[in-house]
Protein backbone atom coordinates (compact mmCIF):
# COMPACT_ATOMS: atom_id res chain seq x y z
CA UNK A 1 0.00 0.00 0.00
CA UNK A 2 0.68 3.67 -0.69
CA UNK A 3 1.14 5.09 2.86
CA UNK A 4 3.47 8.59 4.24
CA UNK A 5 6.44 7.80 5.93
CA UNK A 6 8.92 10.03 8.48
CA UNK A 7 12.55 10.51 7.21
CA UNK A 8 13.83 13.47 9.61
CA UNK A 9 12.73 16.54 10.83
CA UNK A 10 10.98 18.47 8.35
CA UNK A 11 11.19 15.45 5.97
CA UNK A 12 8.30 13.15 4.58
CA UNK A 13 7.97 11.06 1.72
CA UNK A 14 5.52 8.68 0.54
CA UNK A 15 6.74 4.72 0.64
CA UNK A 16 5.54 1.25 -0.69
CA UNK A 17 4.49 0.00 2.87
CA UNK A 18 2.87 -3.64 3.70
CA UNK A 19 -1.11 -3.63 4.68
CA UNK A 20 -1.54 -3.72 7.61
CA UNK A 21 -2.37 -6.99 9.18
CA UNK A 22 -4.80 -8.20 12.09
CA UNK A 23 -2.70 -8.40 15.17
CA UNK A 24 -5.79 -8.58 17.84
CA UNK A 25 -9.00 -10.74 17.52
CA UNK A 26 -10.87 -7.03 18.04
CA UNK A 27 -8.50 -5.27 15.35
CA UNK A 28 -9.99 -3.93 12.16
CA UNK A 29 -8.35 -2.68 9.07
CA UNK A 30 -9.74 -0.08 7.57
CA UNK A 31 -9.38 1.46 4.18
CA UNK A 32 -8.70 5.12 4.29
CA UNK A 33 -10.91 7.35 2.23
CA UNK A 34 -9.95 10.71 3.62
CA UNK A 35 -7.51 12.21 6.26
CA UNK A 36 -6.36 15.16 7.54
CA UNK A 37 -2.81 16.93 8.81
CA UNK A 38 -3.38 18.27 12.18
CA UNK A 39 -1.35 20.94 14.50
CA UNK A 40 -0.03 17.97 16.31
CA UNK A 41 1.46 16.55 13.35
CA UNK A 42 3.78 19.25 12.83
CA UNK A 43 4.91 18.79 16.62
CA UNK A 44 6.17 15.24 14.97
CA UNK A 45 7.26 16.72 12.16
CA UNK A 46 9.83 19.52 13.10
CA UNK A 47 11.50 16.06 15.23
CA UNK A 48 10.13 17.47 18.70
CA UNK A 49 8.48 14.31 19.78
CA UNK A 50 10.74 12.09 21.55
CA UNK A 51 10.77 8.39 19.85
CA UNK A 52 9.27 9.54 16.47
CA UNK A 53 10.86 6.39 14.85
CA UNK A 54 11.97 6.68 11.00
CA UNK A 55 9.44 5.04 8.69
CA UNK A 56 6.69 5.29 11.09
CA UNK A 57 3.19 6.88 9.23
CA UNK A 58 1.22 9.73 10.71
CA UNK A 59 -2.06 10.36 10.94
CA UNK A 60 -4.98 10.61 13.57
CA UNK A 61 -7.87 12.05 11.81
CA UNK A 62 -8.82 9.64 9.42
CA UNK A 63 -12.53 8.32 7.59
CA UNK A 64 -12.99 4.71 5.95
CA UNK A 65 -14.30 1.48 4.71
CA UNK A 66 -14.14 -1.57 6.95
CA UNK A 67 -11.69 -3.67 4.65
CA UNK A 68 -11.12 -6.78 7.52
CA UNK A 69 -12.10 -7.52 10.99
CA UNK A 70 -10.95 -9.82 13.60
CA UNK A 71 -12.50 -12.89 14.86
CA UNK A 72 -13.62 -10.81 17.97
CA UNK A 73 -15.56 -8.27 16.45
CA UNK A 74 -19.22 -8.34 16.99
CA UNK A 75 -20.02 -4.79 15.66
CA UNK A 76 -18.39 -3.51 12.25
CA UNK A 77 -18.72 -5.29 9.26
CA UNK A 78 -16.58 -5.31 6.62
CA UNK A 79 -18.00 -3.01 4.17
CA UNK A 80 -19.22 -0.42 7.08
CA UNK A 81 -18.07 3.42 6.92
CA UNK A 82 -16.67 4.72 10.20
CA UNK A 83 -15.52 7.38 11.47
CA UNK A 84 -12.43 6.74 13.87
CA UNK A 85 -11.56 8.99 16.97
CA UNK A 86 -7.51 9.80 17.51
CA UNK A 87 -7.73 8.09 20.75
CA UNK A 88 -6.85 4.07 20.94
CA UNK A 89 -8.61 3.07 23.58
CA UNK A 90 -9.76 -0.13 25.46
CA UNK A 91 -13.48 0.58 26.87
CA UNK A 92 -12.95 -0.76 30.35
CA UNK A 93 -9.61 0.26 32.34
CA UNK A 94 -10.02 2.34 34.95
CA UNK A 95 -9.43 5.78 32.86
CA UNK A 96 -12.19 4.30 29.95
CA UNK A 97 -14.56 2.97 32.61
CA UNK A 98 -15.00 7.05 33.79
CA UNK A 99 -14.84 8.68 30.36
CA UNK A 100 -11.23 9.43 30.20
CA UNK A 101 -10.56 7.39 26.72
CA UNK A 102 -7.98 9.41 26.08
CA UNK A 103 -5.70 8.26 28.99
CA UNK A 104 -6.13 4.51 28.09
CA UNK A 105 -3.89 2.87 30.03
CA UNK A 106 -4.20 -0.45 27.98
CA UNK A 107 -2.91 0.59 24.70
CA UNK A 108 0.41 2.57 25.48
CA UNK A 109 3.29 0.54 26.98
CA UNK A 110 5.61 3.28 26.08
CA UNK A 111 4.28 5.63 28.58
CA UNK A 112 1.77 5.89 31.38
CA UNK A 113 1.78 10.00 31.11
CA UNK A 114 0.10 9.86 27.96
CA UNK A 115 -3.05 7.70 26.16
CA UNK A 116 -2.51 5.89 22.75
CA UNK A 117 -3.09 7.84 19.56
CA UNK A 118 -2.46 6.19 15.49
CA UNK A 119 0.14 7.91 14.10
CA UNK A 120 1.78 9.82 16.80
CA UNK A 121 4.98 7.97 17.61
CA UNK A 122 6.26 5.37 20.05
CA UNK A 123 5.58 7.61 22.59
CA UNK A 124 2.01 7.23 22.31
CA UNK A 125 1.83 3.90 21.65
CA UNK A 126 3.33 2.81 18.08
CA UNK A 127 0.74 2.50 16.28
CA UNK A 128 1.38 3.90 12.22
CA UNK A 129 -1.58 6.23 11.18
CA UNK A 130 -3.96 7.30 8.75
CA UNK A 131 -2.36 9.08 6.38
CA UNK A 132 -1.74 5.74 4.18
CA UNK A 133 -4.33 3.53 1.83
CA UNK A 134 -4.74 1.10 5.12
CA UNK A 135 -4.49 1.16 8.90
CA UNK A 136 -4.91 -1.08 11.98
CA UNK A 137 -7.90 0.11 13.63
CA UNK A 138 -7.71 -1.69 17.70
CA UNK A 139 -10.67 -2.60 19.47
CA UNK A 140 -13.06 -1.70 16.79
CA UNK A 141 -15.96 -2.96 18.81
CA UNK A 142 -15.15 0.66 20.88
CA UNK A 143 -13.56 3.13 18.75
CA UNK A 144 -14.96 3.83 15.43
CA UNK A 145 -18.34 4.76 14.89
CA UNK A 146 -20.68 4.45 11.37
CA UNK A 147 -20.83 7.70 9.36
CA UNK A 148 -24.39 8.93 9.98
CA UNK A 149 -26.40 9.30 6.21
CA UNK A 150 -26.85 13.19 7.21
CA UNK A 151 -22.99 13.52 7.59
CA UNK A 152 -20.70 14.72 4.87
CA UNK A 153 -17.54 13.15 4.62
CA UNK A 154 -15.68 16.49 4.97
CA UNK A 155 -17.59 16.94 8.69
CA UNK A 156 -17.11 13.64 9.31
CA UNK A 157 -12.84 13.76 9.23
CA UNK A 158 -12.88 16.70 11.53
CA UNK A 159 -14.93 15.07 13.85
CA UNK A 160 -12.00 12.81 14.57
CA UNK A 161 -9.96 15.16 16.46
CA UNK A 162 -10.06 18.97 15.67
CA UNK A 163 -13.94 19.88 15.97
CA UNK A 164 -14.26 17.36 19.23
CA UNK A 165 -10.96 19.56 20.61
CA UNK A 166 -12.18 22.11 19.98
CA UNK A 167 -15.56 21.99 21.77
CA UNK A 168 -13.83 19.74 24.59
CA UNK A 169 -11.38 22.77 25.56
CA UNK A 170 -14.19 25.31 25.90
CA UNK A 171 -15.97 22.66 27.91
CA UNK A 172 -12.90 23.07 29.79
CA UNK A 173 -12.75 26.55 30.48
CA UNK A 174 -16.18 26.06 33.26
CA UNK A 175 -17.59 29.08 31.02
CA UNK A 176 -20.48 30.72 32.82
CA UNK A 177 -22.58 32.99 31.01
CA UNK A 178 -21.34 36.40 30.03
CA UNK A 179 -17.68 35.46 30.33
CA UNK A 180 -14.94 36.79 28.67
CA UNK A 181 -13.34 34.53 26.82
CA UNK A 182 -9.78 34.17 25.34
CA UNK A 183 -8.81 32.40 22.86
CA UNK A 184 -4.46 31.79 21.90
CA UNK A 185 -4.59 30.26 18.49
CA UNK A 186 -6.50 31.08 15.19
CA UNK A 187 -5.66 27.50 14.01
CA UNK A 188 -8.46 24.86 13.60
CA UNK A 189 -8.78 23.54 16.86
CA UNK A 190 -8.79 27.93 18.43
CA UNK A 191 -11.36 28.22 15.87
CA UNK A 192 -13.95 25.69 16.69
CA UNK A 193 -13.03 26.55 20.62
CA UNK A 194 -13.93 29.79 19.97
CA UNK A 195 -17.22 29.25 17.88
CA UNK A 196 -17.78 26.58 20.87
CA UNK A 197 -17.82 29.06 23.28
CA UNK A 198 -20.84 31.16 22.58
CA UNK A 199 -22.51 27.71 22.55
CA UNK A 200 -21.50 27.84 26.50
CA UNK A 201 -23.02 31.34 26.89
CA UNK A 202 -19.61 33.27 26.85
CA UNK A 203 -20.47 37.13 26.92
CA UNK A 204 -17.02 38.20 24.65
CA UNK A 205 -15.01 35.81 22.78
CA UNK A 206 -11.55 37.45 22.15
CA UNK A 207 -9.03 35.65 19.61
CA UNK A 208 -5.53 35.96 19.45
CA UNK A 209 -2.83 35.16 16.68
CA UNK A 210 -0.06 36.65 14.56
CA UNK A 211 -1.33 35.55 11.05
CA UNK A 212 -3.67 37.80 9.20
CA UNK A 213 -5.71 35.32 7.27
CA UNK A 214 -6.72 32.69 10.22
CA UNK A 215 -7.84 36.04 12.12
CA UNK A 216 -10.26 36.67 9.50
CA UNK A 217 -11.54 33.22 10.29
CA UNK A 218 -11.60 33.67 13.72
CA UNK A 219 -14.04 36.53 12.53
CA UNK A 220 -16.24 34.72 10.33
CA UNK A 221 -16.39 31.41 11.09
CA UNK A 222 -15.97 32.05 15.26
CA UNK A 223 -18.07 35.61 15.05
CA UNK A 224 -15.12 36.46 17.60
CA UNK A 225 -13.00 40.00 18.30
CA UNK A 226 -9.42 39.50 16.82
CA UNK A 227 -6.16 41.43 18.10
CA UNK A 228 -2.81 40.44 15.79
CA UNK A 229 -0.11 40.10 18.70
CA UNK A 230 2.54 41.70 16.54
CA UNK A 231 0.61 44.81 16.34
CA UNK A 232 0.98 45.47 20.02
CA UNK A 233 4.25 46.45 22.19
CA UNK A 234 2.61 44.11 24.63
CA UNK A 235 -0.50 41.96 24.22
CA UNK A 236 -1.05 40.84 28.01
CA UNK A 237 -1.34 44.74 28.65
CA UNK A 238 -3.28 44.93 25.47
CA UNK A 239 -6.08 42.48 27.28
CA UNK A 240 -6.29 43.87 30.22
CA UNK A 241 -6.99 47.89 28.49
CA UNK A 242 -9.72 45.51 27.08
CA UNK A 243 -11.41 44.21 30.17
CA UNK A 244 -11.33 47.05 32.00
CA UNK A 245 -8.18 46.07 33.76
CA UNK A 246 -10.13 43.04 35.13
CA UNK A 247 -8.79 40.58 32.72
CA UNK A 248 -10.46 37.43 31.22
CA UNK A 249 -12.70 34.76 33.14
CA UNK A 250 -11.14 32.34 30.84
CA UNK A 251 -8.71 31.57 28.35
CA UNK A 252 -8.03 28.48 26.22
CA UNK A 253 -4.78 27.48 24.59
CA UNK A 254 -4.64 26.20 21.66
CA UNK A 255 -1.13 26.94 19.98
CA UNK A 256 1.35 24.37 22.30
CA UNK A 257 4.63 23.77 21.73
CA UNK A 258 5.42 25.93 19.14
CA UNK A 259 4.21 29.06 20.24
CA UNK A 260 6.11 32.11 18.34
CA UNK A 261 6.58 35.64 20.10
CA UNK A 262 9.05 35.16 22.28
CA UNK A 263 12.52 34.44 20.08
CA UNK A 264 14.42 32.83 23.08
CA UNK A 265 11.37 30.45 23.90
CA UNK A 266 10.87 29.46 20.11
CA UNK A 267 14.03 28.93 19.59
CA UNK A 268 14.78 27.16 22.90
CA UNK A 269 12.34 24.78 22.26
CA UNK A 270 11.15 24.25 18.91
CA UNK A 271 14.30 24.28 17.54
CA UNK A 272 16.80 23.16 19.63
CA UNK A 273 14.54 21.19 21.83
CA UNK A 274 16.01 22.14 25.17
CA UNK A 275 12.49 22.69 26.79
CA UNK A 276 9.26 20.47 26.35
CA UNK A 277 7.69 23.65 24.75
CA UNK A 278 7.11 27.01 24.30
CA UNK A 279 5.16 28.12 26.38
CA UNK A 280 4.44 31.80 25.27
CA UNK A 281 1.14 31.64 24.50
CA UNK A 282 0.06 29.86 28.17
CA UNK A 283 2.62 32.16 29.64
CA UNK A 284 0.04 35.09 27.82
CA UNK A 285 -2.80 33.09 29.06
CA UNK A 286 -2.10 33.59 32.93
CA UNK A 287 -0.61 36.92 32.89
CA UNK A 288 -3.96 37.96 30.97
CA UNK A 289 -6.85 35.99 32.53
CA UNK A 290 -7.94 37.88 36.02
CA UNK A 291 -7.44 36.35 39.54
CA UNK A 292 -9.68 33.83 40.33
CA UNK A 293 -9.59 32.45 36.47
CA UNK A 294 -9.55 29.13 34.97
CA UNK A 295 -7.33 28.06 31.70
CA UNK A 296 -7.63 25.84 29.62
CA UNK A 297 -4.97 23.83 27.71
CA UNK A 298 -5.82 21.75 24.59
CA UNK A 299 -2.22 23.09 22.99
CA UNK A 300 0.33 19.95 23.12
CA UNK A 301 3.56 20.19 25.35
CA UNK A 302 6.40 17.71 25.42
CA UNK A 303 7.40 15.88 28.07
CA UNK A 304 10.48 17.36 28.70
CA UNK A 305 9.86 20.77 31.19
CA UNK A 306 8.72 24.25 29.69
CA UNK A 307 10.18 27.30 31.37
CA UNK A 308 6.00 28.09 32.41
CA UNK A 309 5.29 31.20 34.83
CA UNK A 310 4.18 29.00 37.38
CA UNK A 311 4.52 31.71 40.35
CA UNK A 312 1.81 33.71 38.82
CA UNK A 313 -0.45 31.19 38.19
CA UNK A 314 -0.25 30.32 41.81
CA UNK A 315 -0.53 33.70 43.19
CA UNK A 316 -3.62 34.39 40.68
CA UNK A 317 -5.56 31.28 42.23
CA UNK A 318 -5.72 29.91 38.56
CA UNK A 319 -7.61 26.75 37.73
CA UNK A 320 -6.55 24.39 35.09
CA UNK A 321 -7.49 21.77 32.88
CA UNK A 322 -5.91 20.20 30.61
CA UNK A 323 -6.49 16.87 28.64
CA UNK A 324 -5.93 14.94 25.29
CA UNK A 325 -9.57 15.06 24.06
CA UNK A 326 -11.61 12.50 25.01
CA UNK A 327 -12.97 12.34 21.15
CA UNK A 328 -15.59 9.69 21.53
CA UNK A 329 -17.23 11.18 24.49
CA UNK A 330 -18.01 14.77 22.80
CA UNK A 331 -19.96 12.66 19.69
CA UNK A 332 -23.52 12.44 20.66
CA UNK A 333 -23.68 15.95 21.71
CA UNK A 334 -21.72 17.74 18.97
CA UNK A 335 -23.20 15.63 15.94
CA UNK A 336 -26.28 17.87 17.58
CA UNK A 337 -24.07 21.20 17.11
CA UNK A 338 -23.59 20.00 13.39
CA UNK A 339 -26.74 18.99 12.17
CA UNK A 340 -28.60 22.00 13.29
CA UNK A 341 -25.32 24.15 11.88
CA UNK A 342 -23.96 25.53 14.75
CA UNK A 343 -20.56 24.35 13.84
CA UNK A 344 -19.82 23.72 10.36
CA UNK A 345 -16.04 21.74 10.40
CA UNK A 346 -15.85 21.32 6.83
CA UNK A 347 -15.70 25.39 6.41
CA UNK A 348 -12.14 25.28 7.70
CA UNK A 349 -11.12 23.23 4.99
CA UNK A 350 -8.86 25.03 2.39
CA UNK A 351 -6.47 22.17 0.38
CA UNK A 352 -7.38 19.41 -0.45
CA UNK A 353 -3.57 17.29 -1.00
CA UNK A 354 -3.23 14.32 -2.73
CA UNK A 355 -1.36 11.29 -0.61
CA UNK A 356 1.43 11.85 -3.55
CA UNK A 357 2.19 14.96 -2.40
CA UNK A 358 2.17 14.94 1.09
CA UNK A 359 5.28 16.59 1.39
CA UNK A 360 4.35 19.51 -0.25
CA UNK A 361 1.00 19.19 2.04
CA UNK A 362 3.48 19.47 5.05
CA UNK A 363 5.19 21.86 4.03
CA UNK A 364 2.22 24.34 2.87
CA UNK A 365 0.63 23.68 6.35
CA UNK A 366 3.95 24.00 8.82
CA UNK A 367 4.91 27.01 7.02
CA UNK A 368 1.65 28.60 7.22
CA UNK A 369 1.77 29.37 3.16
CA UNK A 370 -1.46 29.91 0.76
CA UNK A 371 -3.52 30.67 3.73
CA UNK A 372 -3.60 27.32 4.78
CA UNK A 373 -5.88 26.83 8.02
CA UNK A 374 -6.85 22.78 7.58
CA UNK A 375 -5.36 20.48 4.82
CA UNK A 376 -7.03 17.32 4.38
CA UNK A 377 -5.44 14.12 2.51
CA UNK A 378 -6.65 12.55 -0.20
CA UNK A 379 -5.09 8.71 -0.93
CA UNK A 380 -4.41 7.11 -4.48
CA UNK A 381 -7.30 4.92 -4.55
CA UNK A 382 -10.41 6.74 -2.72
CA UNK B 1 -15.44 48.48 37.56
CA UNK B 2 -12.73 46.36 38.38
CA UNK B 3 -11.91 48.23 41.82
CA UNK B 4 -15.52 48.04 42.88
CA UNK B 5 -18.02 45.18 43.23
CA UNK B 6 -19.08 45.05 39.86
CA UNK B 7 -18.19 43.07 36.78
CA UNK B 8 -17.24 45.41 34.00
CA UNK B 9 -20.65 45.48 31.69
CA UNK B 10 -20.69 43.15 28.47
CA UNK B 11 -21.93 44.96 25.43
CA UNK B 12 -24.51 42.79 23.82
CA UNK B 13 -27.47 41.46 25.73
CA UNK B 14 -28.33 37.95 25.34
CA UNK B 15 -30.75 38.24 23.26
CA UNK B 16 -28.72 39.77 20.97
CA UNK B 17 -25.95 37.55 20.93
CA UNK B 18 -28.72 34.89 20.23
CA UNK B 19 -30.00 36.87 17.63
CA UNK B 20 -26.32 37.23 15.83
CA UNK B 21 -24.77 34.26 17.17
CA UNK B 22 -26.51 30.47 16.05
CA UNK B 23 -26.88 28.42 18.95
CA UNK B 24 -25.65 31.07 21.47
CA UNK B 25 -26.25 29.20 25.11
CA UNK B 26 -27.53 25.92 23.50
CA UNK B 27 -24.73 24.46 25.78
CA UNK B 28 -25.51 27.16 28.76
CA UNK B 29 -26.42 24.09 31.29
CA UNK B 30 -23.00 21.95 32.22
CA UNK B 31 -25.56 19.14 32.34
CA UNK B 32 -25.76 19.40 28.52
CA UNK B 33 -21.91 19.52 28.35
CA UNK B 34 -20.32 15.74 28.07
CA UNK B 35 -17.35 16.26 29.47
CA UNK B 36 -18.97 18.04 32.54
CA UNK B 37 -18.18 16.49 35.27
CA UNK B 38 -14.18 14.62 34.10
CA UNK B 39 -15.05 11.79 35.80
CA UNK B 40 -18.37 9.68 34.64
CA UNK B 41 -18.65 6.13 34.84
CA UNK B 42 -19.78 4.50 31.52
CA UNK B 43 -22.12 1.45 32.18
CA UNK B 44 -21.86 0.56 28.64
CA UNK B 45 -18.19 0.40 28.49
CA UNK B 46 -18.84 1.96 24.94
CA UNK B 47 -19.62 -1.54 23.31
CA UNK B 48 -16.32 -3.09 24.93
CA UNK B 49 -17.37 -6.57 25.46
CA UNK B 50 -14.62 -7.45 27.85
CA UNK B 51 -13.70 -6.20 31.56
CA UNK B 52 -9.93 -7.24 30.67
CA UNK B 53 -9.49 -7.15 26.74
CA UNK B 54 -7.73 -10.63 24.92
CA UNK B 55 -3.69 -10.08 24.78
CA UNK B 56 -2.15 -9.32 21.62
CA UNK B 57 0.47 -11.89 21.44
CA UNK B 58 3.61 -10.76 21.61
CA UNK B 59 6.37 -11.69 18.76
CA UNK B 60 9.07 -9.82 20.11
CA UNK B 61 10.54 -8.27 23.04
CA UNK B 62 8.94 -5.31 23.35
CA UNK B 63 10.00 -2.70 24.99
CA UNK B 64 7.92 -0.93 27.93
CA UNK B 65 7.77 1.74 29.94
CA UNK B 66 8.75 0.90 33.91
CA UNK B 67 5.86 2.22 35.22
CA UNK B 68 3.75 -0.09 33.78
CA UNK B 69 3.38 -3.09 35.85
CA UNK B 70 2.82 -5.23 32.72
CA UNK B 71 2.90 -5.06 28.90
CA UNK B 72 -0.27 -3.49 27.84
CA UNK B 73 -2.88 -5.67 26.37
CA UNK B 74 -2.74 -4.20 23.10
CA UNK B 75 0.24 -2.13 21.77
CA UNK B 76 1.89 -1.15 18.61
CA UNK B 77 4.17 -2.48 16.09
CA UNK B 78 4.95 -0.28 13.87
CA UNK B 79 9.00 0.05 13.90
CA UNK B 80 10.36 -2.70 16.27
CA UNK B 81 14.00 -1.44 17.38
CA UNK B 82 16.74 -1.85 15.42
CA UNK B 83 20.24 -0.72 14.75
CA UNK B 84 22.45 1.38 17.07
CA UNK B 85 19.20 3.65 17.34
CA UNK B 86 17.52 0.79 19.21
CA UNK B 87 19.94 -0.27 21.61
CA UNK B 88 19.63 3.48 22.98
CA UNK B 89 15.98 3.87 23.18
CA UNK B 90 16.10 0.24 24.62
CA UNK B 91 18.84 1.56 27.36
CA UNK B 92 16.32 4.97 27.31
CA UNK B 93 13.21 2.36 28.80
CA UNK B 94 15.11 1.40 31.68
CA UNK B 95 14.88 4.86 33.04
CA UNK B 96 11.13 5.59 34.35
CA UNK B 97 8.90 8.65 32.90
CA UNK B 98 9.88 10.96 35.47
CA UNK B 99 13.11 10.79 34.18
CA UNK B 100 15.46 13.47 32.15
CA UNK B 101 17.65 10.54 31.25
CA UNK B 102 14.54 8.73 29.59
CA UNK B 103 13.83 11.47 27.53
CA UNK B 104 17.41 12.72 26.57
CA UNK B 105 17.91 9.01 25.36
CA UNK B 106 15.13 8.93 23.03
CA UNK B 107 15.73 12.29 21.14
CA UNK B 108 19.47 10.64 20.70
CA UNK B 109 17.82 7.53 19.28
CA UNK B 110 15.72 9.80 17.37
CA UNK B 111 18.78 11.68 16.05
CA UNK B 112 20.83 8.38 15.56
CA UNK B 113 17.62 6.86 13.71
CA UNK B 114 17.42 9.29 11.12
CA UNK B 115 21.23 9.48 10.29
CA UNK B 116 20.98 5.22 10.29
CA UNK B 117 17.93 5.55 7.61
CA UNK B 118 20.00 8.43 5.23
CA UNK B 119 22.63 6.51 5.29
CA UNK B 120 21.04 2.79 4.50
CA UNK B 121 19.10 4.65 1.78
CA UNK B 122 21.93 5.81 -0.08
CA UNK B 123 22.25 1.82 -0.76
CA UNK B 124 18.82 2.01 -1.74
CA UNK B 125 17.33 2.60 -5.30
CA UNK B 126 15.78 5.49 -3.42
CA UNK B 127 17.93 7.23 -1.43
CA UNK B 128 16.55 10.25 1.12
CA UNK B 129 16.29 13.92 -1.16
CA UNK B 130 15.92 15.94 0.97
CA UNK B 131 14.69 18.57 -1.62
CA UNK B 132 11.13 16.54 -2.47
CA UNK B 133 11.73 15.26 0.80
CA UNK B 134 10.97 18.68 2.54
CA UNK B 135 8.73 19.60 0.15
CA UNK B 136 10.25 22.85 -0.32
CA UNK B 137 8.23 23.01 -3.89
CA UNK B 138 5.87 24.15 -2.62
CA UNK B 139 7.10 27.59 -1.85
CA UNK B 140 6.74 27.74 -6.08
CA UNK B 141 3.53 26.43 -6.62
CA UNK B 142 1.84 28.17 -2.93
CA UNK B 143 2.89 31.24 -3.30
CA UNK B 144 5.63 31.05 -1.35
CA UNK B 145 6.89 35.07 -0.98
CA UNK B 146 3.27 36.17 -1.24
CA UNK B 147 2.57 34.37 1.76
CA UNK B 148 4.85 36.13 3.34
CA UNK B 149 5.98 39.56 2.88
CA UNK B 150 3.64 42.73 3.75
CA UNK B 151 2.10 40.40 6.47
CA UNK B 152 2.76 40.84 10.25
CA UNK B 153 4.02 37.15 10.57
CA UNK B 154 6.61 37.11 13.65
CA UNK B 155 7.50 33.48 12.32
CA UNK B 156 9.24 34.27 9.75
CA UNK B 157 12.71 35.64 11.89
CA UNK B 158 13.02 32.03 12.59
CA UNK B 159 11.88 30.41 9.56
CA UNK B 160 15.56 31.40 8.34
CA UNK B 161 16.88 28.61 10.62
CA UNK B 162 14.55 25.76 8.91
CA UNK B 163 16.94 25.58 6.08
CA UNK B 164 19.84 25.07 8.35
CA UNK B 165 18.46 22.36 10.46
CA UNK B 166 17.61 20.00 7.67
CA UNK B 167 20.42 21.20 5.01
CA UNK B 168 23.16 21.83 7.56
CA UNK B 169 23.87 18.05 8.61
CA UNK B 170 23.75 17.06 5.42
CA UNK B 171 26.36 19.95 4.29
CA UNK B 172 28.26 18.99 6.79
CA UNK B 173 28.01 15.10 5.72
CA UNK B 174 29.19 15.99 2.23
CA UNK B 175 31.84 18.45 4.11
CA UNK B 176 33.18 15.87 5.42
CA UNK B 177 33.11 13.23 3.20
CA UNK B 178 34.53 15.54 0.80
CA UNK B 179 37.69 16.02 3.14
CA UNK B 180 38.09 12.68 4.11
CA UNK B 181 37.94 11.59 0.39
CA UNK B 182 40.73 14.11 -0.43
CA UNK B 183 43.12 13.13 2.28
CA UNK B 184 42.48 9.31 1.48
CA UNK B 185 42.87 10.33 -1.94
CA UNK B 186 46.73 11.95 -0.88
CA UNK B 187 47.70 9.60 0.96
CA UNK B 188 47.10 6.77 -1.59
CA UNK B 189 48.97 9.37 -4.15
CA UNK B 190 51.91 9.28 -1.11
CA UNK B 191 51.81 5.79 -0.49
CA UNK B 192 51.71 4.97 -4.68
CA UNK B 193 54.86 7.71 -5.46
CA UNK B 194 56.61 5.94 -3.02
CA UNK B 195 56.12 3.16 -4.35
CA UNK B 196 57.25 3.83 -7.85
CA UNK B 197 60.81 4.90 -6.09
CA UNK B 198 64.01 2.98 -7.12
CA UNK B 199 64.78 0.66 -4.32
CA UNK B 200 68.80 0.74 -4.02
N1 LIG C 1 -5.58 18.28 23.41
C1 LIG C 1 -5.82 17.62 22.28
O1 LIG C 1 -6.50 16.61 22.28
C2 LIG C 1 -5.31 18.16 21.01
C3 LIG C 1 -5.87 17.75 19.81
C4 LIG C 1 -5.48 18.37 18.62
C5 LIG C 1 -4.51 19.33 18.65
N2 LIG C 1 -3.93 19.66 19.83
C6 LIG C 1 -2.91 20.71 19.91
O2 LIG C 1 -3.54 21.97 19.79
C7 LIG C 1 -2.64 22.91 19.22
C8 LIG C 1 -3.30 23.61 18.05
O3 LIG C 1 -3.62 22.71 17.01
P1 LIG C 1 -4.00 23.26 15.57
O4 LIG C 1 -4.29 22.09 14.70
O5 LIG C 1 -5.02 24.32 15.67
O6 LIG C 1 -2.54 23.84 15.17
P2 LIG C 1 -2.03 25.05 14.25
O7 LIG C 1 -0.55 24.94 14.24
O8 LIG C 1 -2.73 25.06 12.95
O9 LIG C 1 -2.46 26.37 15.05
C9 LIG C 1 -1.68 27.00 16.02
C10 LIG C 1 -1.89 28.50 15.87
O10 LIG C 1 -1.28 29.20 16.96
C11 LIG C 1 -0.74 30.41 16.45
N3 LIG C 1 0.23 30.94 17.42
C12 LIG C 1 1.57 30.72 17.50
N4 LIG C 1 2.08 31.37 18.55
C13 LIG C 1 1.05 32.03 19.15
C14 LIG C 1 0.94 32.85 20.31
N5 LIG C 1 2.01 33.12 21.09
N6 LIG C 1 -0.27 33.36 20.63
C15 LIG C 1 -1.36 33.07 19.88
N7 LIG C 1 -1.33 32.30 18.78
C16 LIG C 1 -0.13 31.76 18.43
C17 LIG C 1 -0.17 29.99 15.12
O11 LIG C 1 0.03 31.11 14.28
C18 LIG C 1 -1.28 29.07 14.59
O12 LIG C 1 -2.25 29.77 13.87
C19 LIG C 1 -1.39 22.11 18.86
O13 LIG C 1 -0.43 22.23 19.89
C20 LIG C 1 -1.89 20.70 18.82
O14 LIG C 1 -0.87 19.77 19.08
C21 LIG C 1 -4.31 19.09 21.00
ZN1 LIG D 1 -4.54 16.16 16.40
ZN1 LIG E 1 -8.79 1.95 28.41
Amino acid sequence: MRAMAYRGPYKVRVEEKQRPRIEHPNDAIVRVQLAAICGSDLHLYHGLMPDTRIGHTFGHEFIGVVDEVGSSVQDLRVGDRVMVPFNVFCGTCWYCARGLYSNCHNVNPNATAVGGIYGYSHTTGGYDGGQAEFVRVPFADVGPSRIPDWMADEDAVLLTDMTATGYFGAQLGDIVQGDVVLVFGAGPVGLVAARSAWLMGAGRVIVIDHLDHRLEKARTFAHAETYNFTEYGDIVLEMKKATDWLGADVAIDCVGAEADGDFVQHVTSAKLKLQGGSPVALNWAIDSVRKGATISVMGAYGPLFSAVKFGDAMNKGLTFHTNQCPVKRQWPRLFEHVRNGYLKPSELVTHRVPLEDIAEGYHVFSAKLDGCIKPLVVPTAA
Amino acid sequence: MTYTPHKPPIAESPEELRRRIPGWGVDLDPRDRPSVPKLQFQEDFTGAHWEFPERQPEKYPRERSVEHGMLTPVFGTAQPLSGVSGAIRRHAYRYAEGRMAHWLLLVLGDRVDAWEHHLKSLLTLRPDNPITETGVKAEFTHHGLRSRVGQHRTDLKHQVLDPVIVGGPWIAAAGAAYVGARSMARSLARVGSDGRRPVH
